[in-house]
């Protein structure tokens, strides 16, 4: 991990955000600085990938290297960038459209891969930037343009299909408390592996239900209750499953003994492949073709 | 006696190892000094079926099959019925002695039933039915009077090289049995023969789907994302078996959209990536492709064509996807096509892809077929001139992040990935340096990279015309003309692309030697074009005709739509097999006919 000292001011985009007043995207935005400011990593050391949406957005507000992509493509992106160059921090940020919609099969299986990757998830449980329709995640009955009748279909747990899918660090977040919100991203940056951290983000123009003071009301962390151990799968699985009146956030579950997606190929052991010499040595190519004789 | 010019095919059930028998006799005869043509054709399914692998031998060098065979290899009984009509006259049919075969249908079509007691010498020498294929092809040889030494090299090749190798041993006692018994039966009847060529070369047997990965290799390509499909999956594997010897990434994706996009993100960290798939796969990668075209990434993407709609034909061939592959894509943004027609030209244009993609920042699409990729030849290995391609690499305005010497002298005013330039291309500096950080967007952005908020019409239309620009460069600098193949004043000009360049040489030639002027112009680059010389060229023929494997004439269209100039005719072969001479000979006279 680099140690270089990182101000806020070093991070700042000479882009202005164009996020309404009040979003919660600006609670992420300012989480991931201070999370970049706490781990002393510089902004060419980050690589951030974003899909389509308010919240992917972000790699324009922020000093650091990004790629703005499609709508629910940032995950596969993210890997190969990531394969191509694994010294580098990559982070991923998008919508739960993004993740647990329409990339949703790219989201399951980064989970069996384990790349270290960290990949945030703006949750605001409505589509933002279409103007108003539900979500994957918007609790059933969610009344939008789409669904005037309310939604007919159960929410996305992201939670819980992360644990189900392997996934090696498992968070929630909330955007309206940026500081624990930046705390879970240095962890899950300084993770070994795959993390995801899902974020409760108010969207304060359509999303009427799921507001600040909804969220404010019901949820506590999970890192203030002494009892509980993130390595705990079970555990996790049960607190993933909580939902109404308490609603849980920090750091769910985390396994710090599996390997990463980079350090079981073999190509990348000695530097990353950027860096690899090319084309490869003739005499190696002139023997490939003796066993086609 | 006719030496060293004949066709065999191999005809069985799926699992029966048609297609292992067939390619591991074409190669005992290639290195027996003589040239081999091998085209297989199998059907979407695991077990069963009716699969075939033929092989055509002569000492010249061959690019297509014939329809018609000298020596049918059955496998199985339907093979007798299915193929008959191949034969030609006096050539014979090769079929074990236990299945029940019409042999006064053999003799009343003119040729010589063979049944031998294939079956009996595989359990009986040894000890397994299952080496019947090898008692097949030995027979063959044996009727051929080709050296069985070098079937007994390949044996040895395949079932384990050292001494005492009990399957390969018992594999070549079948095959000496097999050999001796159809060699006595058979030989004196069957005037076709086998004959080592002395001192000839050693030659590489190797299809067009190999040929493009030891292109992709010979040209630095260390990334590779894809999702199987057939006729892709070939290179795809290839590149597997290939990647810890020569470091390179190989990943099995989710689907297709995910193969490109990891390719996307490889190349945008400097990396030379490609992913490989058939129309279908490719259908899912269109929304990537246009990313990469927004983003200026450069990828290659090699597609595979087999017949559509929807999944089609799976297993048989076709060059349906060209006006596809040419629109593909919401939005209009740079792109390369190109077509090699040969297994050589596979292996150069593969290499080349990358130096294209490069040097002009876009993605780049390299097509094949089912066809083209699995038909094997006997080649030269100094044809695949890996020294040349290494001189040739051309990564084009590409600093990597760790020549820091080279990003301080580059960017003393700071970074522009998308820089306006008079070339339209942008030095391009992977993330990764202090002094070069940046932010993409798949929307349309501002010289820095970032997303440009205000949508200026201004912006807009100079990031067009910088992207485009590049289109004008490619097609002056670096792209090729259509070239032209046989005699210059033509009757005739059979004008097509990709790998109908084997048929239609051969056709050429044919219709050459019978007393017609004809000559093909061949298409390798597709798009950009220079269509004025195009034209030119199109201009100076006295007649042109197109030949493709599709039902509409693509490339004609494609030419109509750059030059104005519409075919004479169009020979069309939709039907999921290959074009080869004759047919291209029968139908040309129809066309004509109908001129």
């Amino acid at each position: 991990m680099a140690t270089a000292t990182v101000t806020m001011k070093e991070l700042q985009s000479p882009v202005e955000p164009t996020w309404c007043p009040g979003c919660g995207d600006y609670g992420i935005l300012n989480a991931v600085k201070r999370a970049m400011v706490q781990l002393g990593l510089r902004p060419h050391e980050v690589f951030f990938v974003s899909g389509i949406g308010c919240g992917s957005k972000l790699p324009d507000y922020i000093r650091a290297n990004g790629f703005n992509s499609l709508h629910g493509r940032p995950v596969p992106i993210a890997q190969g960038f990531k394969l191509a160059h694994h010294d580098m921090k990559v982070i991923i940020v998008d919508g739960d459209g993004d993740n647990y919609g329409i990339g949703g099969n790219h989201w399951l299986h980064i989970m069996r891969r384990n790349p270290d990757i960290t990949h945030i998830v703006q949750n605001n449980m409505v589509y933002g930037l279409t103007k108003g329709q539900y979500a994957p995640t918007s609790m059933k009955g969610y009344v939008s343009t789409t669904s005037p009748e309310g939604t007919i279909e159960w929410p996305v747990n992201p939670i819980a299909i992360a644990l189900a899918a392997g996934a090696t660090f498992v968070a929630r977040g909330f955007s309206g408390d940026p500081k624990h919100l930046a705390d879970l991203i240095a962890k899950g940056i300084q993770h070994k592996g795959y993390a995801l951290i899902d974020v409760f983000q108010p969207c304060v123009i359509f999303n009427r239900i799921n507001t600040y003071d909804w969220f404010r009301e019901r949820i506590y962390k999970l890192d203030e209750d002494p009892t509980y151990d993130p390595r705990d799968r079970d555990a996790a699985w049960e607190k993933a499953h909580e939902w109404g009146d308490r609603i849980p956030v920090g750091v769910f579950y985390i396994n710090e003994d599996a390997p990463t997606l980079e350090e079981q190929i073999p190509a990348l052991a000695e530097k990353p492949l950027y860096q690899h010499e090319i084309p490869p040595k003739a005499e190696e190519l002139e023997a490939l073709k003796r066993a086609f004789m | 006696m006719i030496k060293n010019d004949v066709a065999f095919k191999l005809g069985g059930e799926a699992g029966q190892g048609v297609e292992s028998s067939g390619m591991g006799f074409a190669k005992a005869i290639a290195r027996a000094g003589l040239y081999i043509f091998g085209v297989q054709d199998y059907m979407s399914r695991i077990r069963g079926g009716h699969n075939w692998y033929q092989v055509r031998v002569a000492e010249r060098q061959l690019y297509s099959h014939e329809p018609h065979i000298q020596l049918l290899i059955a496998f199985d009984e339907r093979t007798v019925s299915e193929h008959l009509h191949e034969v030609v006259e006096g050539g014979g049919v090769l079929y074990d002695d236990t299945f029940k075969v019409d042999a006064d249908a053999i003799k009343a079509h003119g040729a010589i039933p063979m049944p031998m007691p294939l079956l009996t010498i595989a359990e009986e020498v040894g000890g397994n039915k299952l080496m019947m294929n090898t008692a097949a092809v030995a027979a063959a040889a044996g009727i051929m009077e080709f050296d069985l030494s070098y079937i007994e090299q390949v044996i040895r090749d395949n079932f384990g090289r050292r001494k005492g190798s009990d399957i390969a041993d018992r594999n070549i006692r079948v095959a000496d049995a097999a050999y001796e018994e159809a060699r006595k039966r058979y030989a004196h009847l069957f005037e076709w023969k086998l004959e080592a060529v002395p001192n000839a070369p050693q030659r590489m047997v190797i299809n067009g789907n190999q040929a493009l990965g030891f292109g992709a290799l010979a040209a630095g390509c260390k990334f590779v994302a894809s999702y199987p499909m057939t006729p892709a999956s070939s290179l795809f594997e290839f590149m597997c078996a290939q990647a810890r010897r020569f470091g390179i990434v190989v990943r099995q994706t989710e689907d297709e959209i995910s193969g490109l996009l990891h390719c996307i993100g490889a190349a945008h960290a400097g990396v030379r990536a490609f992913a490989c798939t058939s129309g279908g796969g490719f259908s899912l990668m269109v929304e990537s492709l246009s990313l990469a075209g927004s983003t200026e990434t450069p990828v290659v993407i090699v597609l595979a064509q087999r017949p559509g709609p929807a999944t089609g034909l799976p297993t048989r061939t076709g060059q349906e996807d060209l006006l596809f592959a040419l629109h593909a894509g919401h939005g209009e943004f740079p792109r390369a096509v190109v077509a090699p027609g040969t297994i050589e030209q596979c292996f150069y244009e593969m290499a080349r892809a990358f130096n294209l993609a490069e040097k002009y920042q876009m993605p780049v699409i390299v097509f094949t077929d089912n066809f083209l990729a699995n038909s094997i030849r006997a080649v030269e290995p100094e044809a695949f001139d890996v020294q040349k391609v290494a001189r040739e690499i051309d990564r084009g305005k590409l600093i990597l992040p760790h020549e820091h010497g080279k990003i301080e002298q580059a960017v003393t005013n700071g970074y522009r990935r998308y820089e306006f330039t008079e070339d339209g291309i942008s030095l391009r500096i992977p993330p990764g340096h202090p002094k070069a950080i940046y932010s993409v967007a798949g929307e349309e952005h501002l010289p820095e990279g970032f997303i440009d908020w205000e949508e200026t019409a201004e912006n807009r239309n100079r990031m067009m015309q910088k992207r485009m620009r590049k289109m004008t460069v490619a097609a002056h600098a670096d792209m090729r003309l259509p070239e032209f193949y046989g005699p210059d004043d033509a009757e005739v000009t059979l004008v097509c692309w990709g790998s109908s360049y084997g048929p239609v040489l051969e056709a050429v030639d044919t219709l050459n030697r019978n007393g017609m002027r004809a000559n093909m112009l061949h298409f390798v680059d597709i798009h950009p074009l220079d269509w004025d010389r195009v034209a030119d060229i199109l201009g100076s023929c006295r007649s042109w005709v197109a030949v493709e494997g599709n039902y509409t004439g693509q490339l004609a269209r494609w030419i109509r739509m750059n030059t104005g100039l519409k075919a004479d005719g169009v020979i069309a072969r939709y039907d999921g097999r290959p074009l080869n001479p004759t047919y291209i000979i029968e139908h040309l006279n129809r066309v004509l006919t109908r001129v």
